[in-house]
């Protein structure tokens, strides 16, 4: 194969290529109108609920899309505030200091925060002051509340993540989390680095519970939707959505479909529905 | 007359490509300086490097954590990577066949060209559960050691097996001839004239270790405490910087922009003992 042989297959190859990505890109939004792209960010707590209302909310329309990402709590409120999302996610109430932002809140559901431990721990209750003192450092093994003799791992949420600090707001109330606690982004890698370590601890958000991991009762009342609906579960904290003003154009359909008795049923399946 | 003026031509794009390089870098350092310097105008310098609490939510900015953290996963790689390394150089340069020698080449240069994300996951999934047999969380300075020296293995190996071959021949023929044995001539003669070059290739190394963010972040667990044994987790300056920088504001975000100070300034001194290392070596050379 010379040189002219080679150059004339990487054209055509070329060719080929464009035209498929053509082809692709010219499909999608084929009802030759606009298509409204609404951007949402923020708390990893409120990305898998945020993700199913917008798929049932875009499976009956195709003149919207909606892009849903994480990062914590406070990226969703910086992010709102600043325009450079549509709307914005949050697992906490607003700060003192991000009430003058300027931005609305549509409380969307209620979330309990759980508790959670390796599936093989023995222990299956806590008092609210145990989870205190375990995850402020001060109780280190698990024999001191009724488990085995081993040293407890602490995991914890960075300190952007609304997930903490509704969880320092009420269970912590002001005690600082220890120091060698290990911290990672999201619910989701809380919940896998737990599911890994027979002697670990850790808080998520109900939506993020599953059989890889077990959730303590906390003073008697097991980590259900049911009893965070019915005030029992003593740490349940707003799922908020923010938008920078009040919300126009399909901004506003999408969160009066969220509130709306078809998105609320979506809420109600792992979280607390506000209607 | 158009011939000069090709050259010309040419001569001014090669400059401004050049110029290019060296301004993205000029804006980068005028970036971090101009974002970092009013924490260390705020904290003083002092507090700063040597204080041993860094808790953003009480005003508490002190990173020797971090410091001591990244110090400690580098010397840890570094302790790994530099007896392999050496020892692999010295198998593709002297030792292996020609076959062998280019298998291995091409799977280092594979090492280099993964990303680092994949060595975090493989970190996580495979050496965490592991080392969580020896004690502790599993998340530690070993674990991050193990990947560090995963990843700088390439560095030291490709350019200490060029060291080892710049060797002039007349070295090795002369050392065989007087009767040494091939190993003896490796170690007591091609190694320590490829010293310096050997030395470039660590010390290159070690300024891919400090730098490492995501793999770090991934199996070190960021915990805000001093590594007591390699068993126990900590924080690096890199991680310090990824974990925090999506929400930080105020001085907590020029806090984080001092860090990137600080590890601009030690990259840039690494990088010099390696220009250094390696300019003197060619000097013994010449003198030959």
């Amino acid at each position: 194969m010379n040189i002219r042989h080679l150059v004339k297959l990487s054209s055509l190859m070329t060719a080929l290529v464009l035209a498929v990505a053509l082809a692709v890109t010219g499909c999608a939004g084929g009802n030759g109108g606009q298509v409204t792209t609404i951007t949402m960010a923020g708390s990893t707590t409120v990305q898998p609920l945020a993700e199913e209302l917008a798929n049932n909310f875009t499976a009956t329309r195709s003149d919207v899309q909606i892009t849903v990402s994480g990062g914590g709590s406070s990226v969703g409120i910086q992010a709102a505030a600043a325009g450079t999302v549509d709307i914005g996610m949050a697992s906490r109430d607003l700060k003192p200091e991000e009430e003058t932002l300027g931005l609305v809140v549509h409380v969307i559901a209620r979330d309990g925060i759980a508790i959670i431990s390796h599936p093989s721990q023995n222990v299956t209750n806590l008092t609210k002051d145990e989870v205190k003192l375990i995850f402020a450092g001060n109780i280190t093994n698990w024999a001191e509340v009724g488990g085995a003799d081993a040293t407890i791992t602490v995991y914890a949420r960075e300190e952007g993540s609304g997930t903490r600090a509704a969880f320092e707001e009420m269970v912590m109330k002001g005690t600082a989390i220890t120091a060698s606690a290990l911290l990672f982004p999201s619910n989701g890698a809380l919940r896998t680095a737990v599911a890994g370590d027979p002697n670990g601890i850790s808080f998520i958000s109900f939506g993020y519970l599953d059989d890889s991991v077990k959730a303590f009762a906390i003073d008697g009342v097991a980590a259900t939707v049911e009893n965070a609906k019915n005030a029992t579960y003593p740490i349940v904290r707003p799922i908020l959505l923010l938008t920078k003003g009040e919300p126009t154009g399909k901004v506003q359909e999408f969160i009066s479909f969220c509130l709306g008795p078809v998105g609320q049923a979506i809420v109600a399946k792992h979280y607390v529905p506000v209607i | 007359m158009s011939r000069y003026l090709t050259d010309r031509l040419a001569r001014y794009a090669v400059f401004a490509g050049a110029a290019v390089s060296f301004l993205v870098l000029l804006a980068i350092a005028v970036f971090i300086f101009r974002g970092g310097l009013p924490a260390f105008k705020e904290i003083g310098i002092f507090d700063f490097l040597f204080g041993a609490v860094w808790r953003p939510g009480q005003g508490q900015y002190g990173i020797l954590v971090m410091i001591v953290g990244s110090v400690a996963v580098t010397a840890g790689s570094l302790l790994l990577a530099v007896p392999l390394g050496i020892a692999c150089a010295i198998l593709l340069a002297e030792v292996a066949p020609f076959g062998v020698r280019q298998f291995l080449r091409q799977a280092v240069e594979l090492l280099v060209g993964i990303p680092s994300v994949v060595y975090g996951l493989v970190g996580m999934v495979l050496l965490v559960p592991a080392i969580r047999q020896l004690g502790g969380p599993g998340y530690s300075v070993l674990a991050a050691s193990i990947v560090l020296m995963a990843m700088v293995l390439p560095t030291i190996i490709s350019i200490s097996e060029d060291s080892i071959r710049a060797v002039p021949a007349s070295y090795k023929e002369a050392a065989l001839a007087l009767g040494a044995t091939h190993w003896q001539t490796i170690w007591r003669v091609l190694l320590p004239s490829a010293r310096s070059g050997i030395i470039a290739s660590v010390v290159l190394g070690m300024g891919r270790a400090v730098g490492e963010t995501m793999a770090m972040i991934m199996v070190i667990g960021n915990s805000i405490t001093f590594p007591t044994s390699p068993l126990s987790p900590t924080r690096t300056l890199t991680g310090n910087i990824a974990v925090e920088i999506t929400y930080a504001g105020g001085l907590h975000r020029s806090a984080l922009f001092a860090t990137g100070i600080v590890l601009f300034v030690l990259i840039l001194i690494i990088n010099s003992i390696a220009v250094i290392s390696l300019k003197r070596g060619g000097h013994a050379q010449n003198l030959a």
